[in-house]
């Protein structure tokens, strides 16, 4: 089940966040703030697929802007990178040009 | 004084002209300024616009609950445009957590019946959102009239309110199955996908619906063929796969329904082998179906061929230049290792490979694989490969390698040779990051190989002499150095170089280990004790050690300055003995599973060791061994003031009392005079049927206390002793709280026990020395 999405930029700012399970508001700031600096700290060589604490992150980079989806166990992590793709492709057809940076 | 409001595209320009934060931040609350009045004035025509700038604010992260009754009001205006923002902000301003939710049910109710499509998929949507158990409760019915409704565009919606109100009021899952079945006939993928997750959130809460649904295997076993099998389709590929989320969906719930369930598991066999060989592999999209074929195999009872293939499957994943489709693969061959052991060993050097991945996920997940991958056979390449590994791995990952060395190397070491060398190697590599019990292991694996003894002692000093900062290494080889300094000196082992040691050379180095600032206070203790075991070795003079001992009497540490007391009194006043307490220490009984047990005798033996040097009475405790087995029992009690080897430093007020578990046995009073009573009680603690506890418990009746009360207890050659501390040394008058002491006993051969007590205590004034063999213990004490 996917417990959050959130959307990045590479300065640390928070674009879209959605929560699929309460969180706390300041426990969520403190949550964005933890992923965001696991995802920014991974290298073009390491792997998409990032455990923290009792779940998986799933993220893609796109230009300046990340995209980070957390999961639980049962999830197929290949799918879910799949769904990211597929997300910002519905995003780039219906909008038409999407900017990057946000 | 009405402002003229902004449309949202103007605020959204203005932010984004905003160079710095604190400059978004006052623009943001400006605007939030404008809005909060405009709400308060009650603008009905631009509300909708208000309440859409306030949700890009909320979107930036800024508060906005100010806006939540605007949210009700707009959802109950007539008009679309409003009801859209309306419903929303409702989604993202109102959860479960606010009671304004409730206030929307009503509205949700009549936009649910209108018939007005994108009306009534608004509310679904908001439903499904933010939908609470009451509200679920109070809509359910009426989400599921509109599952049989003819446009798919609301169907689809309400299958996935239908999802949550399952997961929130999982009571209601019995008004969703019926459609279910119909639903599945569906052509829409939207609604098909919606249905497969129902169907799926159905299965996993409830046994009943998981039966029920098991009829319906046959019927996804077509569907994912059609979709497998029908050539490319516009609408739905996505690089070549048809539809692959809908595919991942379907072979998850026949997963959920084929898990131990043979009959399901045969149907879905062939479609299984179809999808694993026909998938396209080169994109994404395919690894990932491929990858949920390959655990819904693992997971129902498929026959041998098909896991076979699965792991070959996760096989050539790991040969994949793609990090993350081997991440994925070593993640499941994880879980797969211990059903298919011999399936995934194939594939073991391309395991080993991915333990130099520069990632950390990967390399943990190689660790981990490696290690479970360890057997008889390839332990020596193995660990080699592991050792080569801990020199390069990240720290974090130190620790898990070294104990995983040392425990692979625990299980199939070939040699004890060879299994001291590894133990040795990790230990230099990784010392400060091994498990406290690795030294413990060592020494009592050194100590058990009789021949190697001349061997371990060379390496370890040759070790310590490079590089004395690794605690658990030089731990270790102190205690070595101390026990075999001997076989170090005698010059020729044929295992090793020949090593030319001199005395002087071995006390300086274990000075330097005890000056060393490095050296943690066990460190230290080890490397005096060994110290004062080399005076009886060695053969020069001990005026070195003589001046080390007694320097460290006046050590700010407590442990040090005690023990170097003790040692100095044995230089001085009890010469005599040092010979006898300092000889080799006997093989130290290892309790199985039971280390704690270990730990706690060691420590007990510590407290003895301070009881006994207060009374030179130690040759008196050999004579009441003499007493019971008639062999001169030189070699039985445990060298006192050997300092408990197992490496933690015990303070005498820490020791652990150990509460026996209830027992049958009865109690027996063994002795009584002039009001003092001794009562036995007896535990045997059901894990270890070896161990015998026995409470000594000591009451006085008489008006006169008794001081200075000593018990000491001997058993025959067989068994093992240990006394823990008594409670006290005086047992007070008049049936005064009693004094308690704890014998442990460990008897593995079950030979029938014998005890003998000796008491010595002043009473009435008087010294009183009592000896006498414990007669009519009970036999479950050593059966």
């Amino acid at each position: 089940m996917i417990k959050f999405f959130l959307m990045v930029n590479k300065q640390g700012q928070t674009r879209l966040s959605k929560y699929y399970e309460h969180v706390e508001i300041n426990k969520r700031t403190l949550l964005e703030t933890e992923v965001i600096k696991s995802c920014l700290s991974r290298s073009n060589e390491q792997c998409s697929f990032i455990e923290f604490k009792d779940f998986k992150l799933i993220y893609r980079q796109y230009a300046a802007l990340f995209i980070v989806v957390g999961v639980n166990d049962t999830e197929n992590e290949m799918a879910i990178y799949e769904f990211i793709h597929n997300f910002v492709e519905v995003l780039d057809e219906y909008f038409s040009r999407v900017v990057n940076n946000v | 004084m009405v402002v003229p409001s902004s449309k949202l595209q103007d605020l959204i320009e203005e932010i984004r002209g905003a160079k710095t934060q604190a400059q978004e931040r006052e623009v943001i609350q400006k605007e939030c300024a404008h809005i909060r009045a405009s709400f308060r004035d009650g603008d009905p025509l631009h509300r909708h616009r208000q309440l859409a700038k306030l949700l890009y604010v909320h979107m930036l992260g800024y508060p906005a609950h100010f806006g939540q009754m605007e949210c009700l009001k707009l959802i109950a205006s007539p008009r679309f445009t409003d009801k859209r923002v309306g419903y929303l902000g409702a989604m993202l301003l109102l959860d479960e957590r606010q009671d304004a939710h409730l206030l929307i049910t009503n509205s949700i109710k009549n936009d649910l019946s209108q018939g007005i499509q994108a009306v009534q998929g608004l509310a679904l949507c908001t439903l499904s959102t933010v939908g609470s158990a009451e509200m679920c409760r109070d809509l359910a019915t009426e989400v599921e009239k509109l599952l049989l409704q003819p446009g798919p565009y609301v169907r689809k919606k309400a299958v996935l309110t239908a999802v949550h109100i399952i997961r929130k009021v999982p009571e209601l899952s019995n008004i969703f199955l019926p459609p279910c079945a119909q639903l599945l006939h569906e052509r829409h993928h939207g609604v098909l996908l919606g249905t497969i997750t129902l169907i799926t959130e159905l299965c996993e809460r409830s046994p009943a619906a998981l039966k029920h649904f098991r009829k319906v295997v046959p019927q996804l076993v077509q569907i994912l063929w059609t979709l497998v099998t029908t050539g490319y389709s516009t609408e739905h590929s996505i690089s070549g796969v048809s539809d692959p989320f809908l595919q991942v969906q379907i072979l998850r719930l026949l997963r959920i329904l084929g898990r131990n369930h043979e009959e399901s598991s045969e149907t879905m066999n062939d479609l299984l082998a179809q999808v694993a060989t026909n998938t396209d592999t080169s994109r994404n999209a395919g690894n990932a179906v491929l990858f949920e074929t390959v655990l819904t195999i693992m997971d129902i009872r498929s026959v041998a061929g098909l896991r076979v293939l699965a792991v070959n499957i996760l096989g050539r994943f790991l040969l994949n230049s793609d990090k993350n489709i081997r991440y994925v693969a070593l993640t499941s061959l994880l879980r797969v290792v211990q059903s298919d052991h011999s399936a995934v060993q194939r594939h073991r050097p391309t395991v080993v490979e991915c333990l130099r991945e520069p990632d950390a996920s990967l390399s943990r997940r190689a660790l981990e694989l490696s290690l479970a991958l360890v057997n008889s056979s390839n332990v020596r390449a193995m660990t080699q490969e592991l050792q080569s590994f801990l020199e390069s791995c990240p720290p974090d990952l130190r620790a898990d390698c070294a104990s995983g060395i040392l425990l692979a190397a625990e299980r199939f070491a070939p040699t004890k040779r060879w299994h001291i060398d590894t133990i040795l190697r990790v230990l230099t590599m990784a010392g400060t990051h091994v498990r406290d019990d690795a030294v413990a292991n060592l020494t009592q694996l050194i100590g058990g190989a009789q021949e190697l003894h001349a061997y371990s002692v060379r390496r370890l000093y040759s070790a310590l002499a490079e590089d004395i900062s690794q605690q658990p290494l030089v731990q270790v080889a102190a205690w070595c150095i101390g026990e075999y300094g001997d076989l170090l000196l005698e010059g020729s082992c044929e295992e090793t170089e020949p090593l030319q040691v001199e005395e002087e050379e071995v006390l300086a180095l274990l000075e330097k280990v005890l000056q060393s600032h490095m050296s943690l206070p066990a460190t230290r203790g080890y490397a005096l004790t060994a110290l004062m075991k080399l005076s009886t070795r060695l053969r020069g003079d001990n005026n070195r050690i003589r001046q080390v001992v007694s320097v460290y009497g006046s050590c700010l540490d407590v442990e040090l300055q005690q023990r170097a007391v003790e040692y100095n009194a044995l230089f001085q006043k009890y010469d005599y003995m040092r010979a006898a307490i300092l000889e080799k220490m006997p093989l130290v009984e290892r309790g199985g599973t039971q280390d704690e047990e270990a730990k706690e005798s060691k420590e007990a033996q510590h407290s003895e060791a301070a009881v006994i040097p207060t009374e030179p009475q130690t040759s008196k405790l050999l004579d009441l061994l003499d007493l019971l087995d008639g062999t001169s029992g030189a070699a039985q009690p445990p060298p006192p003031l050997e300092p408990s080897s197992e490496g933690t430093s015990v303070h005498l007020l820490d020791l652990p009392c150990v509460s026996p578990a209830p027992a049958s046995i009865p109690n027996l009073k063994v002795f009584e005079r002039e009001g003092l009573q001794l009562t036995l009680s007896f535990v045997r603690p059901p894990g270890t049927p070896a161990l015998l506890l026995i409470m000594v418990t000591a009451i006085n009746t008489s008006e006169a206390d008794v001081t200075h009360f000593v018990c000491q207890a001997a058993v025959p050659k067989s068994f093992q002793l240990q006394l823990q501390a008594p409670s006290g040394d005086t047992v007070p008058a008049q049936g005064g709280l009693p004094m308690t002491q704890l014998l442990r006993i460990l008897n593995p051969k079950k030979a029938p026990l014998r005890l003998k007590l000796r008491l010595t205590y002043n009473h009435f004034g008087q010294s009183v020395q009592e000896i006498f063999e414990v007669n009519n213990l009970p036999v479950e004490t050593w059966q």
